[in-house]
């Protein structure tokens, strides 16, 4: 464990720099925080937060500090990274009789910056759906990740029900607790792999000492401490499933959109389309997957019509995937408790609110 | 280009393509020709037959394909389409008068002799039906491109599908999933600002989220659309009655969903 001051954070960001990183990180963008390419640690949102969202509501506020990390989670994730919205599987080019593939592009060597822990146990879950994927497994073999520790909860996180956060627990190259108050601003770094301690070793900076050690502690069981929401698990699985035919997933349903916000910003859901484009003149294609819903008509469709006609049957598919079949699928639950879905659902709903009517019902 | 322009010779003939204007501003068929850089490739692809737009040449039909713009309002129209359906062996309608009715809907259900009456100096000359009406109302659509205007892009894959036997990429879900793909901030939920997206078809790449306006909804409902929830939610952010009818029915008030979504 080092400490880095913030002249260490930015000496950081240029040893990425400087290994052939592109730096993907948080920023301020149109009101919200989003994720995209930075060279330097003051791109960061200095100094604002994003704590207080809520069901369908997302706001910006500034903080009293200069904290770099003080905000949680904005509306994508690093599923955009590796799991691209739009990504072409192949280019083909006719040529004499048959036709040719262009070579595959070697993935971008990214540094993500600031990967939470929901964020951090969500690549975990995808790694396991992607196991078979080559792309997905060459973007993610060239990912360096810096996680980040949170030390504020947001209104929508429940990490600690998922039981994936606040503190980072593996999975990442380094790990950062910022310590943001008005005697210290420091960076409490700790390495979660080779690369990671070998890239901390040449870092300016102390080694932290029992006092670091003990305010990141604290900072992080703040955040612990102050979940703005809760999801029950116990016995969840086996409640849902018992549940198939309850009336509240008409309930919901009434107030659904089915515009698919709730799929696009998890981190875990992965449903791909697959569509074949030609040219005008039929001598390229290409074959293109991209993000789907399981609240579309289509994403359902088979011989004969559409398996999931009603709003109740999508959004209870989503649901009981997301928190019962898919511990059967891959072993672990598809939800981190990153919250994303209940902020950014333009009408509010709340999946654990839902969950705990559907237990309660 | 060698290759292409050999290949081309030996084909027995290019497809055929007509575009026709009923009731429309000609901003849909324009999106052909602000097709630019690919317009050479439409016009090596296909053999224009019958454009006026673009050309004064006119070839007799059958037509291989066929676009359509526009709404049906008058008798004249209402017998006219019905030749072009004849003549046509894939009839897409494009943009929001073709599919929808267009603003000109706005007339559907309300007094035209009056509007004629205090429009026009002489509105004997007039000839116009009570209700302006989609194409699909009248003869079978094959394809549908929505939009005020439709979208390039969209234009070009459907031609491309067409001319190689495939179904045209048009999905029908909400224009939020493109929203968010392009990586686009909500502008509802993040600013508060009203926004047709969630019931609103996809297609047009999200183009006013993305000028963090709201969706003004000119590509039409999107498949099974839950406006009274979303009514609901724009009259939370603070809209009321008049200021909600104002958006559901503009390029799309003929569409049944967004014509209920306002009356509601």
């Amino acid at each position: 464990m080092k400490r880095l001051t913030l002249d260490g954070l930015e000496a950081l960001f240029a040893a990425l720099r400087g290994q052939g990183f592109e730096l993907i990180g948080p920023q301020l963008r149109d009101a919200a925080l989003v994720l995209g390419p930075l060279e330097h640690a003051a791109e960061l949102p200095v100094g604002w937060t994003d704590t207080a969202q809520d069901g369908g509501r997302y706001r910006l506020a500034r903080r009293p500090d200069r904290a770099h990390f003080g905000y949680v989670v904005g509306p994508q994730s690093w599923k955009r990274y590796l799991f691209p919205p739009e990504e072409v599987l192949f280019r083909a080019r006719r040529s004499g009789e048959g036709f040719a593939l262009d070579p595959a592009e070697p993935p971008p060597r990214r540094a993500f910056i600031g990967v939470r822990a929901c964020d951090l146990a969500a690549i975990q879950v995808q790694d396991r759906i992607f196991v078979h994927d080559p792309g997905y497994q060459a973007r993610r073999a060239a990912a360096f990740i810096v996680a980040v520790n949170c030390t504020e909860a947001g209104g929508t996180c429940f990490c600690v029900s998922q039981d994936t956060g606040p503190q980072a627990r593996g999975g990442f190259d380094l790990a950062l607790t910022e310590l943001c108050t008005d005697a210290r601003h420091a960076f409490v770094a700790e390495a979660g792999s080779a690369a990671g301690a070998a890239l901390l070793d040449a870092l300016p900076g102390e080694a932290a000492d029992a006092a670091d050690l003990a305010a990141a502690r604290d900072a992080i069981a703040h955040a612990a401490a102050h979940m703005g929401r809760r999801l029950d698990n116990a016995g969840l699985a086996e409640a849902l499933r018992a549940r198939l035919e309850h009336p509240h997933w008409q309930q919901v349903a009434e107030r659904c959109l089915s515009c698919g916000n709730c799929t696009m910003v998890c981190p875990t859901c992965f449903c791909a389309n697959v569509e074949d484009r030609a040219s005008l003149d039929g001598d390229s294609a290409e074959r293109v997957r991209s993000w789907d819903s399981c609240f579309n008509l289509e994403h359902s469709y088979i011989v004969g019509g559409n398996v999931r006609s009603s709003g109740a049957a999508r959004y209870r598919q989503w649901l009981t995937h997301k928190l019962a079949h898919w511990h059967d699928q891959f072993g672990v639950s598809g939800c981190t408790g990153c919250g994303r879905c209940i902020t950014w659902c333009p009408v509010g709903i709340d999946i654990t609110a839902e969950a705990a009517a559907l237990r309660a019902g | 280009m060698n290759t292409r322009s050999a290949r081309n010779a030996q084909a027995p003939r290019r497809p055929r393509l007509a575009v026709w204007k009923f009731a429309s501003c000609d901003g849909c068929q324009l999106s052909l020709l602000d097709c630019e850089d690919e317009l050479l490739a439409v016009a090596e692809a296909v053999e224009l037959a019958y454009f006026p737009e673009a050309t004064s040449t006119v070839l007799p039909g059958p037509y291989d394909i066929s676009l359509v713009e526009g709404s049906i309002t008058t008798p004249h129209d209402r017998e006219r389409i019905q030749q072009v359906r004849r003549q046509s062996k894939r009839l897409v309608t494009i943009g929001a008068c073709a599919t929808s009715g267009g603003i000109q809907a706005l007339r559907n259900g309300r007094d035209v002799t009056e509007f004629a009456r205090i429009v026009y100096a002489r509105p004997e000359y007039i000839d116009t039906l009570a209700t302006s009406t989609p194409i699909a109302a009248h003869v079978r659509v094959d394809h549908e491109l929505r939009g005020c205007p439709i979208d390039k892009g969209q234009l070009l894959a459907t031609l491309a599908a067409l001319l190689h036997g495939r179904r045209p990429p048009l999905p029908s879900h909400s224009v939020c999933e493109a929203c968010k793909r392009a990586g686009h901030v909500c502008v509802m939920v993040a600013h508060g600002t009203p926004c047709l997206g969630p019931v609103t078809q996809t297609g047009c790449g999200a183009l006013c989220p993305g000028c963090a306006r709201g969706c003004y909804g000119c590509f039409g409902p999107k498949e099974t659309p839950n406006t009274a929830a979303l009514s609901a939610h724009l009259a939370a952010l603070g809209m009321d009655d008049a200021a909600r009818r104002r958006l559901y029915q503009t390029f799309n008030a003929g569409a049944e969903a967004f014509r209920k979504a306002g009356d509601a």
